[in-house]
C-alpha cells in the first residue's frame, strides 16, 4: 500500500550572502518524502514559478514540481488547503519555518487547523505506516526521540533533526519541470503594516549589580562561582552516597 | 545566622581568664595606649566594628556593641510587595517549566509581562502539571494557575491547547506571552494561535511603546509591528523581575476543561545512544577527572546510568578520554541539566564550562575542593567506592520500577 506524500517546499536565503537557495529544512523534508514515497513524491511550491533556486528542488530527483503561482507578499493559506485537500495527500511534510518573509512557522500550524488533521512537530523518523496510522520518531531538544503513534491523514514539519538533505544534482535539475498552475490571490494584510528592516544585532545582556554599598560590589566582582550551600555528604558510607545521588537523579528525571 | 546582638557568656568568661588558651583572640584590640615617651599612641584602625552592610562603622555615643565577633548573617532581603487586588486585566504567561522548574527564558518572559502588566494588571502564570519550583513569588508571578490532570501528561499539545482555551475563557487575558523555544513553547504557542485565531509576534526580542520586534526570515531581518495579543518571545526578551515580590495566589479554573480526542498517542521516550548526543546539549553527563582511578568501572558505570561521559582536562591529557569529551575553557562548554563530577577538583576553566549547568553531583576524596563549593551534593569518599555502590542502586532501582510496572 502506498501513501500519498506531499513535501511543501519554499525559496531559502543564504544566512550570509542572503542569495536565493534551496532551504535547507525543507530541503530535509523532500528527502524523508523520498525515502519514503520515492518517485511517487508529491512537492509544492506557492509563489513564482521563474525561480531558478526552485531548480535546487528538482535536482534532488524529482521529475516535476507543482508552483501555485502567488505574488509575493500574498497569504498562500487558502490556496495551498484547497490544493492538500483535492489531492488527497496523506502525509505532508514542510520545514518548521521559511528562510525568508516573515518566517513565524505559523504556516503548518494554520493548515492542519483548516484541514482538521493532527500536526506533529520535529519529526524525525517515519517508522511504519499501516492500517491509516503512522509510528513515528519525534525530535525534542538535547539529542533525544520520542515515539508517537498518529492517525493520517498526517501534517508533520521537519527540523534539522531530519536526515540531511542529498545533494542537488544539475542534469536533473535542468530537465526537471516546474508545472505552474493559476489560483486565486490573497493579499496578506500584515505587511501593510508592518515592515521589515535588516535584523539589528541585539544588544549583549550585561551583569547588572544591584549593590548598596562599595563593599557588596566589591564582594560580587571578585566572588567565585559557588552553588551556596550545597549538601556535602561526608564520612557516609558508599551505599549511603550512593542512595543520595540516585534520589537526585530521579527527582530531576534524567534516570531512564 | 541572625543578626540580632547576643551576649555569649562563654566568649566573656574566656576574655576574663588569662589561662585561658583563647584568652589573647578574644582581647578586644587596644586603641590607645602610652607610649614609652609619655605621649598617648592610637591605633585607628582598631577603632570601630564592621557593620551589618560590610561598611566599617564608629560608633562615638560610648555604647559601641558588636566587637570582634564575626557576625557575618547572610541577610535575606525582603523585597517590597507588589500587590494587584483586583487586577483590572490578565497578562497571561505559559512557562515551559524544563525539568518543572522556570528556566532563565520564563524568568524573562515573566519580566516582560510584569512591564506589559504595570500597577493594575496581574501576571497569570499557568503550569501543566506537578511543578518544584519554589520561587514563582520571585520571579514575579501575581496569580498561579496549576492545571494538573493525567490528560495533560506525557506529549499532549491538543489537550493544553484545550486548557489554555478554558484560560482565555476565563480570564480573558490582554496578552499571551509564550517562550518561542523548542522545549515547548514555540509549538504550544503556534497551536494556541491557530486555535484561537490570533496572529502571533514570533521570535520577538523586543517590546516598547505599543510596538514589538521580532527576527524575521532566516534571522537576517527584523519585523517590527505593533503589539498583537499573543506573542512568542525569544530568550532575554526582557529583564527579569529583580526589584520586587509577588503573591503568587493560586487560583483556578472554574469550568473543567473540554476532553478532547486525541489523535496523537504518545509512545514514550525512545532509548538513544547517550554517546551519539553531542556534548553541549547533552542533558546528563558524567565526567571524570584525575581521581578516577579505574577507568572501566567509570564506563561501566555511564553506560548504567545512561549518561554522555565527559573530562576533565588532566584526564584527557593522561590519554583516558578522547580530546572531543574534555569539557571546559579549552574544551565544550556544556549545559547540561544535571553534571556529576567523578574526581574532580574544579579548576576556573572546568567551573567555567559547566556555568550552565543546573545540578552538579561531586564525588570526590578531598572536602575542600573548588568542586565542592559548586556542587549541590557532593559525596567525600572513594570514587571507585560509590561508583560500585551506585551502579548497584540503579539497578535495583531499574529492578524494582519495573516490578511495579508488571
Amino acid at each position: 500500500m502506498s501513501t500519498k506524500v506531499i513535501s511543501l517546499v519554499s525559496i531559502g536565503a543564504h544566512p550570509s550572502s542572503g542569495r536565493a537557495r534551496r532551504a535547507e529544512q525543507d530541503a530535509r523534508a523532500v528527502e524523508l518524502g523520498l525515502q519514503l514515497a520515492g518517485d511517487n513524491l508529491q512537492v509544492v511550491h506557492a509563489g513564482d514559478p521563474r525561480e531558478e533556486a526552485l531548480r535546487a528542488y528538482l535536482g534532488m530527483g524529482l521529475a516535476h514540481l507543482d508552483v501555485l503561482e502567488q505574488p509575493a507578499g500574498a497569504d498562500v493559506l487558502g490556496v495551498l488547503g484547497d490544493y492538500l485537500r483535492d489531492a488527497g495527500a496523506q502525509l505532508v511534510l514542510t520545514g518548521s519555518q521559511a528562510e525568508t518573509g516573515e518566517g513565524s512557522g505559523m504556516l503548518p500550524f494554520l493548515l492542519a487547523e483548516r484541514l482538521g488533521w493532527p500536526l506533529v512537530v520535529g519529526l524525525a523518523e517515519v517508522e511504519s505506516i499501516d492500517n491509516g496510522t503512522a509510528q513515528i520518531l519525534q525530535a525534542l531538544p538535547r539529542g533525544q526521540r520520542r515515539r508517537l503513534k498518529v492517525h493520517l491523514p498526517l501534517l508533520a514539519t521537519v527540523d534539522n533533526a531530519a536526515p540531511k538533505p542529498r545533494q542537488s544534482a544539475f542534469g536533473p535539475a535542468r530537465r526537471g519541470v516546474l508545472a505552474a498552475r493559476n489560483v486565486a490571490l490573497v493579499e496578506d494584510e500584515l505587511l501593510a503594516e508592518a515592515e521589515l528592516q535588516p535584523a539589528k544585532p541585539r544588544p549583549k545582556r550585561l551583569k547588572v549589580i544591584k549593590a548598596k554599598s562599595g563593599a557588596d560590589r566589591m564582594k560580587a566582582a571578585t566572588a567565585k562561582a559557588s552553588g551556596g550551600g550545597g549538601k556535602v555528604l561526608k564520612d557516609v558510607t558508599p551505599e549511603e552516597g550512593a542512595q543520595a545521588i540516585l534520589k537526585l537523579l530521579v527527582e530531576e528525571g534524567v534516570l531512564r | 545566622m541572625s543578626d540580632i546582638i547576643r551576649r555569649d557568656p562563654r566568649a566573656e568568661w574566656i576574655a576574663r581568664n588569662r589561662l585561658h588558651p583563647l584568652h589573647t583572640a578574644l582581647q578586644a584590640q587596644q586603641t590607645s595606649w602610652m607610649g614609652p615617651q609619655g605621649v598617648i599612641r592610637k591605633n585607628p584602625h582598631a577603632v570601630g566594628f564592621i557593620g551589618p552592610n560590610g561598611l566599617k562603622r564608629i560608633d562615638r555615643s560610648g555604647a559601641q556593641q558588636g566587637g570582634g565577633s564575626k557576625r557575618s548573617a547572610a541577610v535575606e532581603v525582603q523585597l517590597p510587595l507588589h500587590q494587584v487586588v483586583q487586577p483590572a486585566f490578565y497578562i497571561a504567561v505559559v512557562p515551559d517549566m524544563v525539568g518543572g522548574r522556570l528556566g532563565s527564558h520564563d524568568r524573562d518572559l515573566l519580566g516582560l509581562a510584569h512591564s506589559l502588566a504595570g500597577s493594575d494588571g496581574a501576571v497569570l502564570a499557568v503550569v501543566f502539571g506537578e511543578h518544584k519550583e519554589s520561587h514563582c513569588s520571585t520571579a514575579g508571578v501575581d496569580r498561579l494557575l496549576v492545571i494538573d490532570g493525567e490528560q495533560y501528561q506525557g506529549y499532549a499539545p491538543e489537550q493544553r491547547v484545550q486548557g489554555l482555551r478554558a484560560v482565555d475563557n476565563q480570564f480573558a487575558p490582554r496578552h499571551w506571552l509564550l517562550p518561542d523555544s523548542r522545549t515547548g513553547g514555540g509549538e504550544l504557542g503556534r497551536r494556541l494561535a491557530a486555535a484561537l485565531g490570533e496572529r502571533p509576534a514570533t521570535r520577538v526580542w523586543q517590546v516598547k511603546e505599543g510596538q514589538c520586534i521580532g527576527r524575521a526570515g532566516a534571522g537576517q531581518q527584523d519585523l517590527q509591528r505593533s503589539l498583537p495579543r499573543l506573542i512568542l518571545a525569544a530568550a532575554e526578551c526582557a529583564e527579569p523581575v529583580s526589584e520586587t515580590r509577588h503573591e503568587a495566589l493560586p487560583v483556578v479554573l472554574s469550568t473543567s476543561v473540554a476532553r478532547s480526542l486525541s489523535r496523537i498517542d504518545d509512545l514514550g521516550p525512545v532509548a538513544v545512544d547517550p554517546a551519539a548526543i553531542a556534548m553541549a546539549e547533552a542533558e546528563f553527563i558524567v565526567s571524570g577527572g584525575n581521581g578516577v582511578k579505574d577507568w572501566a568501572l567509570f564506563h561501566n558505570a555511564t553506560v548504567a546510568l545512561g549518561a554522555t561521559e565527559g573530562a576533565s582536562r588532566v584526564a584527557v591529557d593522561d590519554g583516558f578520554m578522547p580530546r572531543n569529551r574534555q569539557v571546559g575553557a579549552t574544551g565544550t562548554w556544556v549545559t547540561a541539566r544535571v553534571y556529576m563530577a567523578v574526581g574532580i577538583s574544579g579548576a576556573i576553566q572546568h567551573l567555567q564550562g559547566i556555568g550552565a549547568c543546573d545540578k552538579v553531583v561531586a564525588i570526590n576524596m578531598d572536602p575542600g575542593c573548588d568542586m565542592i563549593k559548586r556542587a549541590d551534593l557532593s559525596v567525600i569518599g572513594d570514587s571507585s567506592a560509590i561508583l560500585l555502590a551506585l551502579i548497584a542502586a540503579v539497578d535495583n532501582y531499574r529492578n524494582g520500577a519495573q516490578r511495579d510496572a508488571a
